[in-house]
């Protein structure tokens, strides 16, 4: 028998099983990552999971936390595997642990901890290395480059051939560095017929980790950690730009297929925007701070000098985010809709 | 001239305990601009203690002069006729460093430290104290404006120092890391400034808790029988 006042949810989902539910979607596009760039990617996961853990041991013992209980709710980890999987996966180590720290000690710990964060952690850590570290943060592997695992992770150790050698920009770099070079001449078409780098959409391989993206979070949906607000918001607004640029120049802009494919979008709409803490939480909030991250991250990604916008779209709208929950707060059950 | 204890204060209030930069957080806009080294920042401060001195004394010698009304756009003119002076010496002494802080020589006119000393303490205190309050106020914002530069280099670029030799030909910057140390860009840029100044007063205010703590802890002292020997 079970006495509890209303309502009467099944259970109560605590942090950890969130987290460990968020780890297991992440698994196909991790897969796939592995499969078909490159398996660095697996050593760039266990060093941001040891950065994280690290920092986050550290943190809590200066601030007097217990340890057991906070380290083994996940959360670092979730911010540890997000942080590997946006950045270059030949990224030197000491770039991927710098990352990490700083997402975990600044972004996280400084601002009062586990659900105290105004900023996405992982994406302040993208931010950080891109602004400092612009060149190491956009040499992307060259695609069919052949590297066993053990050549890969020495490259990341320090003692391989410099990156230079084995890496170029990413699909969605490479396409606006075309254009940009082309001064009108060149048509999108023509540089997505470059079958080294581009696959049947997006870029060779690259795809195929958006759709385990995607994958992923219609189960994370499924299970419901998240709600539908926030990626469809995303999907729709980064469809509807970049559909009427593409419908305006077709030669200029890439189609919205592209966009949702390329890059982090899909890891942006379902993973990083959808995060409880830093982003809305009210369902109109989400809908808005969805579909201003998709907008945004279409400026910057193709208006901008970064290689892509991601990050910046989910950070630029973490600010806006308490004044979108503050002007959506939905009526008080039983009294009128003030407005 | 000036009492003991009141020099102490104003030594303390200036270097401590009412720190331009990281109590009172004035002059921000030469803060993040200039600090992208220690030189930079210590010849602007010293720029700025040399207005501070001059103009403390100036207007605290005129204060019963100036109209109350007015007071401000008279601070003002003093301040800038003061600052042209300091300018100038720049120029003709230090150019190439003069190049390098560019507007920010002309700025201290806009400075608010200047103008919130001048009218908080200069305005009603005699002249000499008002020559310490500006010389102890500019030391204050010299060691903050020091520190914040040399994290900055070292962290941006590995280097201490670096722009030495324009103030003291024959002078070589420190390199404290190695050559190919990459450099965090993000120090150099006005959000890393933001950064460090921000762990800066934390630092300051852990200082002060610590401090109020110990002289909480400690056992009072005895009470002297005073005209018993």
């Amino acid at each position: 028998m079970m006495f509890a006042p209303a309502p009467f949810l099944l259970k109560d989902t605590s942090v950890s099983q969130v987290m460990i539910q968020v780890c297991v979607a992440l698994i196909p596009s991790i897969l796939a990552y592995a499969w078909l760039v490159g398996p660095a990617i697996l050593a760039q996961l266990v060093i941001a999971t040891l950065a994280a853990l690290l920092a986050e041991a550290l943190m809590l013992k200066v601030r007097g936390k217990p340890l057991d209980l906070f380290l083994s709710d996940g959360s670092a980890i979730v911010t540890a595997w997000l942080i590997a999987l946006t950045f270059p996966p030949l990224a030197p180590w000491w770039l991927v642990a710098l990352g990490t720290a700083f997402a975990i000690v600044v972004a996280k710990h400084l601002y009062g901890g586990l659900g105290q964060n105004p900023f996405n952690p992982a994406m302040v850590a993208f931010a950080v290395c891109i602004v400092s570290f612009p060149a190491l943060m956009s040499q992307w592997p060259s695609v069919g480059l052949e590297l066993s695992l053990l050549d890969q992770i020495k490259v990341i150790l320090g003692f391989g051939s410099p990156v230079d050698a084995l890496s170029g920009a990413t699909p969605l770099d490479a396409l606006k560095t075309g254009l940009k070079m082309g001064e009108g001449t060149v048509t999108v078409s023509s540089l997505l017929a470059n079958q080294e780098i581009y696959g049947r959409v997006a870029g060779r391989g690259w795809e195929w980790v958006a759709a385990g993206y995607l994958l992923g979070g219609l189960w994370l949906w499924h299970r419901k950690v998240i709600t539908w607000h926030v990626p469809a918001a995303f999907v729709a607004s980064l469809s509807l730009i970049s559909g009427a640029l593409w419908l305006y120049d077709p030669a200029q802009f890439a189609n919205p297929l592209f966009h949702l494919l390329s890059g982090g979008a899909m890891l942006g709409a379902f993973f990083i925007a959808t995060d409880p803490v830093s982003g809305c939480t009210t369902p109109r909030g989400k809908l808005i701070f969805g579909a201003g991250a998709g907008l945004l991250a279409y400026i910057i990604r193709v208006f901008g000098g970064y290689p892509d916008g991601v990050a910046f779209a989910v950070l630029l709208m973490n600010l806006c985010a308490p004044v979108i929950d503050l002007l959506t707060q939905p009526p008080i059950f039983g009294m009128k809709d003030k407005s | 001239m000036i009492a003991r204890d009141e020099f102490r204060t104003i030594a303390h209030n200036g270097i401590w305990k009412q720190n331009t930069s990281i109590v009172q957080i004035l002059g921000l806009c030469p803060l993040l601009a200039v600090t992208t080294n220690a030189v930079n920042g210590i010849m602007l401060s010293l720029a700025t203690i040399l207005v501070m001195a001059l103009s403390g004394f100036a207007i605290a010698s005129l204060r019963n002069l100036i109209p109350h009304e007015i007071r401000i756009p008279v601070f003002i003119l003093i301040v800038a006729a003061l600052v042209t002076v300091v300018d100038l010496l720049f120029n003709a002494n230090l150019h190439e460093l003069y190049l390098v802080l560019g507007i920010f020589i002309p700025l201290i006119v806009t400075n608010c430290i200047v103008l919130a000393r001048v009218e908080a303490f200069a305005a009603k205190n005699p002249p000499v104290q008002s020559i310490f309050d500006g010389i102890f106020m500019g030391t204050g914002m010299l060691w903050t404006l020091a520190l914040l530069g040399g994290m900055r280099e070292l962290l941006g670029g590995g280097t201490l120092f670096s722009g030495i030799d324009m103030v003291i030909p024959g002078l070589q910057p420190l390199q404290l890391l190695p050559e190919n140390y990459p450099g965090f860009l993000l120090a150099l840029l006005p959000p890393g400034a933001f950064i460090l100044l921000g762990c800066m007063i934390a630092w300051k205010n852990w200082m002060d808790a610590r401090a109020a703590e110990r002289a909480r802890l400690k056992p009072p002292e005895p009470v002297s029988t005073a005209g018993c020997h």
